[in-house]
């Protein structure tokens, strides 16, 4: 990305001041770098999304449906109609202005579109038109606006830079939820065929092939064979996993970027080391499936019957193989839907049993109804009741903090967690500021499919309050290594950290238990999972 | 000069002045004393059930609480009962949280952007103290106004009426709840239009009941400390709204004509503005529901079937390369 401003640039010329000119008079200037393109007409035609056709967003033609506003209008009922939350959050905003500075969009652009409130605005001002008496009846001086092209594109323009984070709805005294409005505006976009092409083609290879990225049963396989070759090499032991095997006890799910790229393998890696660990010394039977070969569902940032159809593999399949339940992988909004979602789209899952670690006894209660169970509250359950031989040692190299992902923490909850794993396996462990961790933590800016090349200065925008609270603990403890438990933050927090934090690496969770986790008969290590020298063993390496 | 702001203030001085010409100069006082605060009251009343009840006919399809703290899982584990509360009882709490004490606004976090580059988030608690401090003053001021309404006053009011005039400055006694909401209501106002982000996304809908309370406490000072008010006519006036018995006394001023207008006009605009944050804070979904979502199942009642690319239709595409790369398929042909 050639274009990409620098860093330093880009911050010197953040300004959150909003201009005077009041927003319904400021049109939308759809601007390179901030969005991202327009989806491919084949991939709409896979799930038969409406009106796929070859359009571009600096066009000044979208070639709309002739009767759009309709379809808008009618779209926009239906939703009041079918969702509480809806309703609710575009009747009783008071514009106090609390949410204003917390999304991360905002901070890192400036642009006062970007403020959560403003967002449900741009939305909430075509609701008081078409629905509200005042509206109706007064205009724009009770904030109405017509639907008209220009307030779709800039709707189109917006609601591709929210990442769905949530962290908008801590803030607000009433819990009205940004990433609601987003995605409830994401689907009426997505009646006009107004999708972008990062969401509508992982979507449509994921409905045929089972994952995001197209990856075909054998290739699938191919991959993780490199995988088990290269832990050979390192730790003399073959991890050979198990594929589709009817009657296992668990189904491993986990998001296919794993498999895909680095550092995702690594954690990938760290996965099929574990599950050996478990299979020799307990026999633990963890099958992985081909079919159900992708943990996200880049489909919850369409529609919800988008999410509903991807999501329907994961139950399927774990009928089929007839496993006892499911563990997933780590990943961020895959763990929004499968705690908030699916068990009400696919369940009930009444042919899977309530989950029990078949090596602790530990029922896992919190997942009796859904039946999955998240590897880091499998992994920390194991640690907890001293069932992992640890040496945390070999990640003395590794200065880490911990990324709180957006949707594990405020759509699940789950914090202690995977922060009581890395604290097992590594010695040198460092928060972020309290007020950008947890509950309060800041999305990687790449969330909700907004992870493409073409939106990098978007990108890096949104990235910069995480970037600039790793840079914190990197300049005052030495950080080197940002830990996380999604698959999207691992995919963008590499160009985020080389762009505003370097010298900082990204690992997954389970990376870090790979590589501190004694094999029963493995030779002595001398690198990690990376190929990189092991602490104490860099001399060997000079000789 | 703002026109949002213009707009409602204008609205308010009109207002004001039909009141006080309506009484003063036409005469209309069974129109602004009788006619008005029934309908008023009666839009209020109807309005606020027809606008909860058209949330209420939304369905929940899906349990998507913010969860705001540890949830609950291993049992060595310390949830967040508060901030992820998973049962009915801790949603309660969270929801008693956020009506009385308005928890999530006290969580805010200004971004200041300091100098090195770094950004910070320091706590902001004013306007959680300018909201605080305006709801419950606005609250003890209704509250106390129930002395107009009943005879004999109940002794509870009569408590209340002294713990709010425990700062005796002088006669009349002065009612600290009148003061605080006043200056409760100026505060958000000159947040409004002097922040520049708050100024920004205000519209005049947010400016317009802010003057009116502003009115409201302001025709209510005046009439209680400046302006000469029988308040005995008042008060005959008032008991014969509350028994259904109207009658317009004589010898009460303009000014409560105004007070009483005021009052009648935010009571119509409350059920059809943004006002009804009352009555939907109750009905968030992501504060009212228990984060619990994976021990029990919530029912979607528009739950419908959708098309999904079976395993078989997987199978069927790939058979022979799954056969070719050893992976166990079902038909082996
Ligand atoms: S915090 Fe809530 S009520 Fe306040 S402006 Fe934001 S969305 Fe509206
Ligand atoms: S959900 Fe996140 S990205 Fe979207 S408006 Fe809220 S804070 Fe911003």
């Amino acid at each position: 990305m050639s274009d990409l401003p620098k860093s330093d640039e880009l911050f010197a010329g953040l300004d959150h001041k909003p201009q005077k000119k009041d927003w319904m008079d400021t049109p939308v200037n759809i601007r390179k770098g901030m969005y991202c393109y327009s989806a491919n007409p084949a991939s709409m035609e896979t799930l038969g999304a409406p009106f796929a056709r070859k359009w571009n967003p600096l066009e000044e033609d979208w070639k709309l449906p002739e009767n759009w506003q309709e379809i808008i209008h009618n779209g926009f009922r239906e939703r009041l109609d079918r969702f509480r939350t809806f309703k609710v959050f575009m009747d009783i905003c008071v514009r106090c202005g609390a949410c204003a500075d917390k999304c991360h969009f905002f901070i890192g652009t400036g642009d006062p579109k970007n403020m959560p409130v403003l967002r449900a605005e741009l939305l909430r001002s075509v609701y008081r038109n078409d629905f509200t008496t005042f509206g109706k009846l007064l205009g724009r001086v009770a904030g109405a606006r017509p639907m008209t092209l220009d307030v779709l594109k800039e709707w189109w323009y917006y609601m591709f830079q929210c990442s769905e984070c949530r962290r908008c709805s801590v803030f607000c005294p009433y819990g009205i939820d940004t990433a609601e409005i987003t995605i409830m505006g994401r689907e009426l976009l997505n009646l006009l065929g107004l999708n972008i092409d990062w969401i509508a083609t992982p979507v449509s290879n994921c409905y045929k092939t089972g994952n995001h990225l197209g990856i075909q049963p054998h290739a699938f396989k191919d991959m993780l064979d490199f995988f088990v070759e290269d832990i050979e090499d390192i730790t003399g032991v073959n991890t050979e996993p198990q594929y589709n095997k009817k009657g296992a006890d668990i189904l491993f799910i986990t998001p296919s970027g794993d498999v895909f790229a680095d550092p995702g393998t690594y954690t990938c890696m760290g996965y099929l080391i574990l599950f050996k660990y478990l299979k020799d010394k307990y026999g633990l039977d963890v099958t992985w499936s081909t079919y159900a070969s992708e943990g996200g569902n880049f489909g919850f940032f369409t529609s919800h019957e988008t999410m509903k159809r991807l999501n329907a593999k994961m139950y399927a399949e774990a009928k089929r193989l007839g496993v006892k339940w499911i563990l997933g992988g780590e990943c961020g909004h895959m763990w929004r839907v499968i705690s908030q979602y699916m068990n009400t789209l696919n369940g009930p899952a009444d042919f899977l049993e309530e989950p029990v670690s078949p090596i602790t006894g530990t029922k896992f209660e919190n997942a009796k109804s859904t039946k999955m169970v998240h590897i880091s509250e499998f992994t920390a359950d194991l640690i907890r009741h001293g069932k992992l031989e640890l040496d945390p040692a070999r990640n003395d190299n590794l200065k880490v903090t911990f990324h709180d992902s957006c949707n594990p923490a405020r759509g699940m909850g789950m914090f202690d967690e995977p922060r009581y794993v890395i604290q097992n396996t590594c010695n040198h462990f460092y928060e972020m500021p309290a007020n950008t961790i947890r509950e309060n933590t800041f999305c990687c800016g790449s969330g909700s499919g907004l992870n493409a090349g073409e939106d990098m200065e978007l990108r890096m925008c949104g990235g910069l309050p995480r970037a600039n609270a790793v840079k914190h603990v990197r300049d005052k403890f030495g950080v080197n290594m940002l830990a996380c438990v999604c698959a999207i933050d691992r995919a963008a927090f590499p160009d985020l950290m080389n762009y505003w934090v370097p010298g900082v690496d990204v690992t997954g969770v389970t990376e870090l238990v790979g590589n501190a986790l004694i094999l029963p008969g493995e030779k002595e290590r001398d690198t990690d999972l990376r190929g990189e020298a092991l602490p104490g063993m860099e001399e060997d390496d000079a000789e | 000069m703002n026109v949002k702001y213009m707009f409602s203030f204008m609205a308010v001085i009109l207002l004001f002045l039909l009141a006080y010409a309506g009484v003063e100069a036409a005469g209309l006082q069974v129109v602004f004393g009788i006619i008005i605060p029934y309908t008023a009251l009666a839009v209020f009343i109807m309005g606020f059930i027809c606008r909860i009840m058209c949330w209420a006919s939304s369905p929940v399809p899906f349990r998507i609480p913010t969860t705001c703290g540890q949830q609950k899982s291993l049992p060595w584990i310390k949830q967040s009962k508060l901030d992820c509360p998973d049962t009915n009882g801790g949603v309660v709490l969270r929801m008693i949280l956020e009506v009385v004490f308005f928890r999530s606004l006290f969580r805010n976090l200004k971004l200041r952007v300091k100098e090195g580059g770094k950004f910070y988030y320091g706590l902001e608690i004013f306007l959680w103290v300018g909201a605080l401090a305006f709801h419950y003053a606005f609250f003890t001021v209704a509250l106390r106004h129930l002395r107009f309404f009943t005879e004999p006053v109940p002794f509870f009011i009569k408590i209340l009426e002294q713990l709010d005039g425990f700062f005796q400055f002088g006669l009349p006694i002065v009612y600290l709840s009148g003061i605080v909401l006043l200056a409760a209501a100026l505060y958000l106002c000159l947040r409004r239009m002097l922040s520049p982000q708050v100024n920004y996304i205000s519209l005049a809908a947010d400016y317009f009941p802010l003057f009116l309370i502003i009115g409201i406490a302001l025709t209510g000072i005046l009439m209680r400390y400046f302006a000469k008010t029988d308040v005995v006519a008042v008060k005959e006036l008032t008991m014969g709204l509350a028994t259904f018995h109207p009658t317009i006394p004589q010898g009460i001023g303009g000014l409560f004509y105004v007070h009483l207008f005021f009052v009648s006009v935010l009571l119509m605009y409350f059920p059809f503005s943004k006002l009804m944050h009352m009555g939907g804070v109750f009905l968030s979904p992501t504060r009212n529901m228990p984060c619990n979502t994976r021990a029990e199942r919530h029912v979607n009642p528009w739950n419908y079937p959708v098309e999904v690319h079976s395993y078989e239709e997987y199978e069927d595409h790939f058979r022979e390369l799954m056969i070719e790369a050893g992976l166990p398929v079902e038909k082996k042909e």
